[in-house]
């Protein structure tokens, strides 16, 4: 692999993680991560998404006219998010009733379109196919890991294998609820880019503004 | 001609839409046969479990020949040979005008609105007798409309097991109508009392054993009041004079 194609594949991962830099896809994030099976799904789902979005929106890029571009980018995401929706329903049943509505919704996801505008619309197939690539992979990271966190302490197992076994099943572990609801993926995803950004201080933003310090004599 | 001439705009348009409905009508219609099998397997695996017949390994088609399925007119409590077994879906018989009534307020303390004129009803019978019936049930519960089914045993009073297969409560509250334990409590319990009045309900907290009334008490969900007051609804309804008390007596009285 060339170094631009690792570079463009590697990079999502953490330097230019989708979600913990760019703080995009957070929605189906704190929707789908209360079970780790249902997170891999949509992984799985988003990153095939966004790879063949990407590639395809890429392949046609010169011969979309500018005024009407979203509007193509979001028929072929949706198209693409479509045909994943049926062939999850037709191979994964099960999957895609814990997933319900979420896969559907991976239209709107804005990873997928960012993607499309700001690399696909510029590049050649190829690349914004691994561009696609990185990118889910980005996104499946932050999922797995906040996934894991929850079903763990949610209900004391990992993809349904217990590990803390609960009081409701006779065990010590007294679950935690709260990572069973939404907002514990929030407070997740933010103690993990509190955790990057210590990391790696580069990915910090500059304020915006500063406050001006007064001397005191100034007031008066 | 430029890429941004309206021309070009349109034909653009034209050609994307075609070849993406071409792409996902493809898709829809070639694995629709796969989906709707998907769909049935899961009904029969459900009955299946909540019937007490399922084995790990044995082919589900074996074990479900020992189910038989037939529809159930409610208001007379007689079978019905109106549609073909197969291809009677209840749930959307109760949103169809023809195949349904409507509840009026007293009536409807399920909170269902409609309920379809005919039930599809699983018998598991043994040398010939019935000895578990499995019954569908549903009713709105905090968020949504949560589906079961409830098997109750030879005497057509005594609940065997209960499942919900569908469902949008709260997980971890609501979402607890899942929760296997509390669905094992439900067995043995009693949905009438002598008078035949529908007495099986939720309560708040847990069930005191030595209770004169305990076997017709099941545990609340602890978070989970509408929830749990959805599920008590739900059997008030369909163990009543709209659901299927009268089908219940008459098989009692076959049985006899």
């Amino acid at each position: 692999m060339s170094t631009t194609a690792r570079r463009v594949v590697l990079d999502p991962l953490v330097d230019n993680n989708p979600i913990t830099l760019q703080i995009l896809g957070i929605c189906s994030a704190l929707a789908v991560t209360t079970t780790v099976s249902a997170a891999l799904i949509m992984c799985l789902a988003l990153t095939s998404v966004t790879a063949l979005s990407n590639a395809s929106i890429s392949m046609i890029r010169h011969h979309i006219p500018s005024n009407i571009r979203i509007i193509v980018q979001m028929t072929i995401i949706a198209s693409l998010v479509i045909v994943v929706d049926q062939i999850l329903k037709a191979y994964a049943y099960e999957a895609s009733k814990t997933l319900s509505v979420f896969v559907g919704l991976i239209i709107t996801n804005c990873i997928v379109m960012g993607r499309a505008e700001a690399f696909a619309m510029k590049n050649s197939p190829g690349i914004s196919f691994l561009d696609g690539l990185g990118n889910g992979l980005g996104y499946s990271a932050v999922l797995l890991v906040v996934a894991v966190v929850r079903e763990l302490f949610g209900s004391g197992s990992i993809l349904g294998v217990t590990l803390l076994l609960p009081v409701s099943e006779g065990g010590w572990y007294v679950p935690n609820g709260l990572m069973l609801l939404p907002p514990s993926a929030f407070f997740i995803i933010g103690l993990g880019i509190w955790a990057i950004r210590t990391i790696k201080p580069k990915q910090v933003e500059s304020a915006e503004f500063r406050i001006k310090r007064v001397h005191r004599t100034e007031v008066f | 001609m430029t890429k941004d001439s309206p021309f070009n705009i349109l034909l653009t348009a034209f050609a994307l839409c075609l070849v993406c409905s071409i792409l996902v009508s493809t898709a829809a219609i070639g694995l629709k046969q796969q989906q709707i099998d998907n769909q049935v397997l899961d009904q029969k695996i459900k009955i299946l479990k909540v019937s007490g017949l399922w084995q790990d390994d044995m082919p589900i088609e074996q074990m479900f020949e020992s189910v038989e399925t037939r529809l159930v007119d409610l208001s007379s409590g007689e079978y019905s040979e109106l549609f073909a077994v197969e291809d009677y879906n209840q749930k959307k018989a109760s949103k169809d005008l023809a195949n349904s009534i409507e509840l009026s307020r007293e009536e409807d303390v399920a909170g269902i609105g409609r309920r379809a004129k005919l039930a599809k009803v699983y018998l598991i019978r043994r040398a010939g007798e019935i000895v578990r019936v499995v019954l569908p049930i549903h009713g709105y519960g905090l968020w949504s409309t949560l589906y079961g089914y409830v098997t109750l045993e030879q005497d057509m009073n005594t609940v065997y097991a209960i499942t919900f297969y569908e469902h949008k409560e709260t997980p971890g509250l609501g979402g607890e109508v899942d929760n296997q334990k509390w669905q094992a409590s439900w067995r043995g319990k009693q949905v009438y009392d002598e008078q035949g009045q529908t007495r099986l309900a939720l309560i708040k907290g847990r069930v005191d054993r030595n209770s004169a009334s305990q076997q017709y008490q099941i545990d609340g969900l602890s978070g989970a009041t509408l929830t749990s007051n959805g599920v008590s609804n739900m059997f008030a309804f369909w163990m009543g004079q709209q659901g299927y008390k009268q089908y219940l007596e008459n098989i009692r009285g076959d049985e006899a």
